[in-house]
């Protein structure tokens, strides 16, 4: 796998290679004149094959570089080549790919350029093209941004196409038949005689066939998989204890190791007294980190016990030491230079100078992932080689990192990507993978799974950044609207971590904000950069996350102060078609307008973020004791939906996830500590307070788009907005429960 | 300390601290890793196993004083023959992550078991204790009302 061969450049050039017992089919990657380090033992011209289909005598399995952390990728990306192959889709294995150099995620930087998602011109698409090469350059094997559907679309088919017309030239071989006269069906050619050969038997043969380069895939109308609802290849094992989660790994003699850091982020220990600790039941060693111990026993109970007995002396912090200070820091920020200007249309200051009809100022919090299953990882060092178990976003990282840690080469790290327990951001972050690689360094012989107990998970996650956004609108004449948003820098603090500079603004601040369709003729979008404090990282939809909070509150107060109805008049603004049909849309699904209950009221919101328009609707009961959720509509154009249960699945994911953190959470500082600890004080929607949620999927756009984060950034706005409607409060704060109460 | 535990019908010798929650004797003494450890203090359910039918939070339960018999989800059934419930949350296609599913299968069993035919606010009652980050609430009520009927037309 992977052998280097001259060819004549072209994209997207389908290959194969003999490996042991059968062939592999993917991508040939090439060497071109603009540096990339990933293909840097390639001579210029030749390339390397990224492998997506094998077929050997085990089974037909997809290697995916995409990992599988809830929402469901392995299984549309099983289709796709299941689709072209002939094979149904219970009879694919799905693997997911080793840290390879050789995987690229090209669509994971395109949200980071400064044209609207809507732009299709020419210009916008040279600079998206343009920004697959810095996402080589940075090695991201990376699964977020919603990008693994758009990513494997064309590539994963075509793989799937180019295999199945050389097991047709390979049977036709054995069979001694006419190649024309071969069908494929579930797995097997079929000759017209009645003769039949599987193609795990054909895979020896199929090595030795050249693929066509660029096969012809089928057109919809022919899709048997693609376009309808599967059931997930993941749910059986998930449903019966018996998927393996990295936390869930056991190897023989296997050690558990937790940590304990200083609870001031990134500062360091001046000294720490272990001697009660360790000479507690299961302990065998304590291992000092920067910053930090890790206590090793032969039970992670034990370990966590035994941490928490150690006296440490722990340096102090450089970021202020309280809430309000960090929020003093961004609001200075306002002061600044714009870090962008993407969007200036008409003349603003212009327009507001007589006066300014509305105008407010907003702000939301730092949040944690808090994914479900607390970060950890396996690592396990011994002559000279270094396994990793995690779940992951970013393996090719993981592998770097403990390479260093461990002192070994690069290529003696394995990787193994796990099923995660939720990522949402989180595990494209390598703190979690490199405690596990010291510990195991420290352990040299022993595999140890060092887990970080729930209270660490959430006292040093790399946060969502807090922001504030202040808007000034007019509304009687012509519309105005000056949005001005403040945050620290996600792509700063991310990729500072990874030891890279960011060159121009960071997009995230602005994200959602300076992008969206409307059409405002006065419409100025500013983002303003603010030092980064706590280490802030990509969470469930990233900038989009609260700017979508910001605008369509702004809208709401537009709407209201204008005396129109909310959701008519932001279709009078939309002039993106694709966009106004999730919205008529969503009128439609909620029955928008319609008589409601004494007491009910509804707000509705439109976000258009990682290229995927999405309105939403939320219907709230005023009762005597606070707010009760009721209902929740969602419309969405994904362009092309493979898989509309799953997509369905995903809106209501990012729905609840986002009412979550609406309602509820945020991550405070005092004393330069974290003030929640646990889901005590950081706590979930629960299934009483979960309210129904409709969706309707739409094919309209122009794209196939991605949908793990595009449903959340709607859901705060359209229930801050029906608060407004259900009691006159216009809430501009988040978590909204620092105002009403919900029950 | 030692002293003994039936789990999924199997007995297990056992010498380990008397304090030590049933969730880690599971884990990582005994490998039976379906129970996941969420937070530790009785707040997500993820851990949650079944004493004598009777769910628990077993990160806060102490193992040695466990005298009934524990029911993980192992013990429920597999991939290939899976019980009821597991059927209904394999049907509605419930599962994101799943990280949580173990718990919630278990406090599901539970209610079903004790209500064949549970009301919404029964539902919500029973399950209220466990938290699903992926938001998947919609299809866990689903998943057992669909357990109900099924249970109710077999039975
Ligand atoms: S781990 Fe036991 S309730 Fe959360
Ligand atoms: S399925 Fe992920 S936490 Fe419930």
């Amino acid at each position: 796998m992977g052998r280097a061969r001259t060819i004549a450049r072209r994209t997207f050039l389908i290959g194969s290679a003999a490996v042991a017992g059968g062939v592999v089919f993917g991508y040939w990657r090439y060497k071109t004149d603009y540096p990339n380090p990933l293909l840097d033992s390639l001579k210029p011209g030749e390339a390397a094959l990224t492998p997506y289909v094998r077929i050997d005598q085990q089974g037909i399995t997809v290697i995916t570089p995409r990992a599988e952390m809830g929402q469901g990728v392995h299984t549309t990306l099983a289709a796709m080549v299941a689709e072209e192959l002939d094979v149904e889709l219970d009879a694919i294995n799905v693997e997911h790919g080793p840290a390879s150099k050789a995987y690229f995620n090209g669509v994971l930087l395109e949200e980071g350029i400064p044209f609207a998602s809507i732009d299709y011109s020419q210009t916008a698409e040279r600079v998206r093209a343009f920004t697959h090469f810095p996402a080589k350059l940075l090695a991201l094997q990376m699964t977020g941004g919603s990008t693994s559907t758009p990513d494997g679309f064309v590539k994963m088919r075509k793989a799937g196409a180019a295999a199945r017309e050389v097991l047709i030239e390979a049977a036709a071989k054995q069979l001694g038949a006419n190649r024309n006269t071969l069908k494929t069906r579930s797995g097997y050619v079929e000759s017209e005689d009645g003769r039949s050969v599987a193609y795990t038997e054909l895979a020896t043969l199929a090595a030795d066939i050249e693929p066509p380069s660029d096969p012809e895939l089928r057109p919809r109308s022919k899709w048997r998989l693609l376009g309808k609802s599967q059931p997930r290849v993941d749910v059986p094992a998930k449903s019966t204890g018996t998927a393996t989660y990295s936390i869930d790994v056991r190897l023989p003699d296997m050690l558990f190791a937790t940590i304990k850091m200083n609870p001031v982020l990134g500062a360091g220990m001046n000294a720490y007294d272990p001697s009660d600790a360790e000479n507690m039941p299961g302990v065998r060693k304590i291992v000092p980190l920067e910053g930090g111990v890790a206590v090793v026993a032969t039970n992670t109970w034990y370990a966590v016990r035994a941490a928490n007995a150690i006296r440490f002396d722990w340096d102090s912090g450089t970021y202020p030491a309280t809430t309000e200070g960090h929020f003093d820091v961004v609001k200075r920020a306002f002061a600044d230079k714009p870090d962008s200007k993407f969007r200036d249309d008409g003349d603003v200051d212009e327009a507001l100078i007589e006066s300014v009809e509305v105008d407010g100022e907003y702000k939301v919090p730092y949040l944690a992932h808090a994914t479900m299953e607390p970060v950890n990882a396996v690592a396990y060092l011994r002559d000279g080689k270094l396994d990793i178990w995690a779940g992951n976003q970013a393996p090719i990282q993981a592998a770097k990192d403990g390479a260093k840690i461990a002192g070994v080469d690069q290529d003696d790290v394995t990787v193994h990507t796990t099923y995660m327990g939720g990522a949402f951001g989180r595990r494209a972050e390598m703190d979690f993978i490199k405690s596990a690689v010291h510990v195991a360094t420290a352990m040299e012989g022993t595999p140890v799974l060092t887990t970080w107990t729930r209270e660490e998970d959430t006292t040093h996650d790399n946060y969502r950044p807090l922001a504030i956004a202040r808007f000034r609108a007019n509304v009687s004449q012509t519309p105005t609207l000056d949005l001005q948003v403040s945050a620290p820098s996600v792509a700063e603090s991310q990729f500072g971590r990874l030891g890279m500079p960011v060159a121009g603004p960071d997009i995230t601040i602005a994200q959602a904000a300076w992008d969206q369709p409307y059409a405002i003729p006065n419409y100025r979008v500013r983002s303003y950069r603010a030092p980064v404090m706590l280490p802030v990282s990509s969470w469930r939809a990233v900038g989009a996350s609260q700017n979508g909070f910001f605008h369509e509150s702004a809208i709401d107060e537009m709407a209201y102060a204008a005396d129109k109805d909310p959701l008519e008049y932001r279709l009078a603004l939309l002039k993106d078609n694709v966009s106004r049909g999730v919205l008529e849309k969503v009128a439609e699904l909620s029955n928008w307008g319609g008589e409601l209950p004494d007491g009910h009221a509804r707000g509705v919101a439109f976000v258009m973020s990682f290229g995927v328009p999405v309105a939403e609707v939320i219907e709230v009961q005023k009762t005597g004791s606070g707010i009760r959720l009721v209902s929740a509509y969602a419309a969405v154009d994904v362009g092309v939906a493979l898989d509309p249960r799953n997509i369905e699945g995903q809106v209501e994911s990012g729905i609840i996830y986002g009412l979550t953190a609406a309602m509820q959470n945020e991550i405070t500082v005092r004393d330069g500590r974290i003030e929640q600890q646990n889901f005590n004080r950081y706590d979930s929607l629960r299934i009483a307070s979960a309210p129904d949620i409709a969706v309707a999927v739409l094919e309209n756009g122009p794209k196939i788009r991605g949908i793990g984060e595009p449903g959340l950034p709607p859901a705060a706005p359209a229930l801050a907005n029906a608060v407004f409607a259900a009691t006159g409060q216009r809430i501009r704060e988040l978590p909204l429960n620092k105002h009403i109460r919900f029950v | 300390m030692a002293f003994r535990l039936t789990i999924n019908g199997t007995v297990h010798e056992l010498d380990v601290a008397d304090d030590m929650p049933l969730l880690w004797v599971l884990r990582d003494e005994l490998g039976i890793t379906g129970p996941k450890y969420g937070c530790g203090i009785a707040s997500c359910g993820a851990c949650t196993v079944l004493v004598d039918g009777a769910p628990i939070r077993s990160c806060v339960f102490p193992a040695s004083r466990i005298t009934g018999e524990i029911t993980t989800i192992e013990g429920l059934g597999t991939p290939e023959d899976p019980h009821p419930a597991q059927a209904a949350w394999i049907a509605e296609q419930v599962a994101q992550c799943g990280y949580c599913q173990s718990g919630q299968i278990m406090s599901a069993v539970a209610l079903l078991d004790g209500n064949p035919d549970p009301s919404d606010d029964e539902i919500d009652q029973a399950m209220n204790g466990n938290l699903c980050r992926c938001g998947t609430y919609p299809r866990i009520r689903a998943a057992i009302k669909a357990a109900a009927t099924t249970e109710q037309q077999d039975g």
